[in-house]
């Protein structure tokens, strides 16, 4: 199941494994992705802390994580590629994975539809 | 409230090929067009690229007596420019502070066209005018008068089918020509911001949109916003008004104090030379070679290998088409040397550069010979 932040980041979670990245409407905004500064496997994060920075050619945007819990794997393909957050935001371009996260955090979040919906009323 | 931006007549066409509108100096500029920065950057290094600057100052001087003013109110020398030449000059004020920078263009006998940052206009005809004697008219005709970029290595051929002209009957490097393109005059400069081989087109404002949908009907000519812009501009290490240069900087700082040959003309005036002579500056521009993908913007400090603080960054970005980053920074005169270390810090971490030469990019084609 995929959930959304009001903030633009994205959880998938599939078993005990939540991916996290940034959605297609972010990656869009920024435009070309030149530089990812990743998390480090092991690092613990809480809700809302700045878990990656994403820079464009114009500006940097910290990444907020969207729940708490432990980075398990990071999407080291970002440092040679940043631009493929341009080019799959949502699949390829994922930031990094986390486990031991507090489900209940997800109640809060949005999922597909109502992400959509918030993206319209911003227009 | 601030003020309302201004559009330039291009807006709807920018608009109709989705570009991405910013506020830049007081108008409504497109930054990007669908293809994103990257590849506007790309594709000007490669074939050509057309900009819509319409949005800068231009202000024509002329009377009895111009050359002879100009020559005192600008920094750099006026009086042995060539007809037909277009020269890079500094508007100074009498601490020897950068009011603007701007390219002039010398038409005729006492015939002068002057062009200036669009946020500097106001200020740069205020100056001027202040200093000129009587009977010698300014008009500023920023308005009535659109500018568009072609820049890039095949902007040559481009421009001779639309003229008829052969491509060694253009314009050498800094000179400038009148040319009809469609009926429309157009002055014509072997000038630009981008370091590759380029044109700047002015004409009458009325004729922007024909001649905008004219240059872009060419199969290799696209659209590229400022964006693309300042890339290309920061590889080549060129100043940026508002970054490299404002009033509290002086052209010696900068690095182009070669440019104003002091020492060649020791008796000529001109407004700010005293300053410069008494204060030769404490700072000098440098150019930092980062090691990484990562950006050091604007206001980020430099520090030194022993972690002092030197000097802060006025412009850095990631180099498309070195694929690492740079920066431009001024520092205390002679706290570094070529190929020293440096250290910035960005975020959490902190990133190492060296310091090198300019340009960053060296394999521009603006003085290639056509």
């Amino acid at each position: 199941m995929k959930y959304y932040t009001e903030d633009h980041e994205w959880v998938d979670v599939v078993g005990n494994e939540a991916t996290i990245g940034i959605s297609e409407h972010a990656a869009s905004e920024l435009g070309d992705i030149t530089f990812v500064e990743l998390p480090s496997e092991g690092d613990d994060y809480i809700i809302g802390d700045t878990v990656a920075t994403v820079e464009s050619v114009k500006a940097a945007s910290d990444v907020y994580s969207p729940i708490s819990g432990t980075v398990s794997v990071v999407n080291d393909d970002l440092n040679d590629d940043p631009g493929m957050i341009n080019k799959s935001a949502e699949s390829k371009g994922w930031i990094c994975k986390m486990k031991d996260f507090d489900s209940t955090e997800l109640d809060d979040m949005m999922n597909a539809e109502a992400y959509a919906r918030y993206l319209r009323t911003l227009e | 409230m601030s003020e309302e931006l201004k559009s330039t007549v291009l807006c709807n066409e920018h608009m109709t090929l989705n570009a991405r509108m910013v506020p830049f100096s007081g108008w409504n500029m497109p930054v990007q067009y669908a293809e994103g920065i990257l590849a506007e950057h790309q594709h000007t290094r490669e074939h050509v690229s057309l900009f819509d600057i319409c949005h800068m100052g231009e202000i024509k001087v002329f009377g009895k007596g111009a050359r002879e003013a100009l020559d005192k109110i600008l920094a750099r020398p006026v009086f042995d420019q060539s007809l037909g030449s277009c020269r890079y000059n500094f508007l100074l004020n009498d601490a020897g502070g950068v009011i603007d920078d701007l390219i002039v263009y010398y038409l005729g006998e006492d015939d002068y066209f002057i062009v200036t940052n669009a946020a500097r206009r106001d200020d740069d005809v205020a100056q001027i005018r202040k200093h000129l004697p009587n009977g010698i008219e300014l008009v500023d005709i920023s308005d009535e008068t659109a500018k568009l970029d072609l820049q890039g290595p095949e902007s040559a051929t481009v421009i001779s089918e639309l003229t008829g002209l052969q491509i060694c009957e253009l314009p050498k490097y800094f000179r400038w020509q009148w040319v009809e393109i469609d009926g429309i005059r157009v002055l014509l400069s072997r000038t630009g911001y981008t370091g590759e081989l380029g044109f700047e087109l002015y004409f009458p404002m009325d004729k922007a949109v024909t001649l905008w949908r004219r240059l872009l009907q060419f199969k290799n000519v696209k659209p590229a916003g400022l964006g693309a812009r300042d890339t290309l501009r920061l590889e080549m290490g060129m100043a940026l008004y508002g970054h490299e240069l404002n009033l509290e900087t002086t052209p010696l700082e900068a690095g182009y104090g070669f440019m104003l040959k002091m020492e060649d003309f020791p008796s000529r005036e001109f407004i700010g030379r005293k300053a410069l002579e008494n204060t030769p500056g404490e700072r000098e521009l440098v150019a930092v070679y980062l090691e990484g993908r990562r950006a050091a913007r604007e206001h980020t400090e430099l520090l030194d290998i022993n972690q002092n603080t030197i000097g802060i960054v006025t412009s850095g970005g990631f180099a498309p088409s070195l694929g690492h980053a740079i920066a431009l920074a001024y520092v205390s005169k002679g706290s570094v040397n070529k190929n020293d270390a440096v250290f910035l810090n960005v975020g959490k971490s902190q990133i190492q550069g060296k310091i090198g030469g300019l340009p960053f990019y060296t394999n521009g084609t603006a003085r290639n010979k056509i």
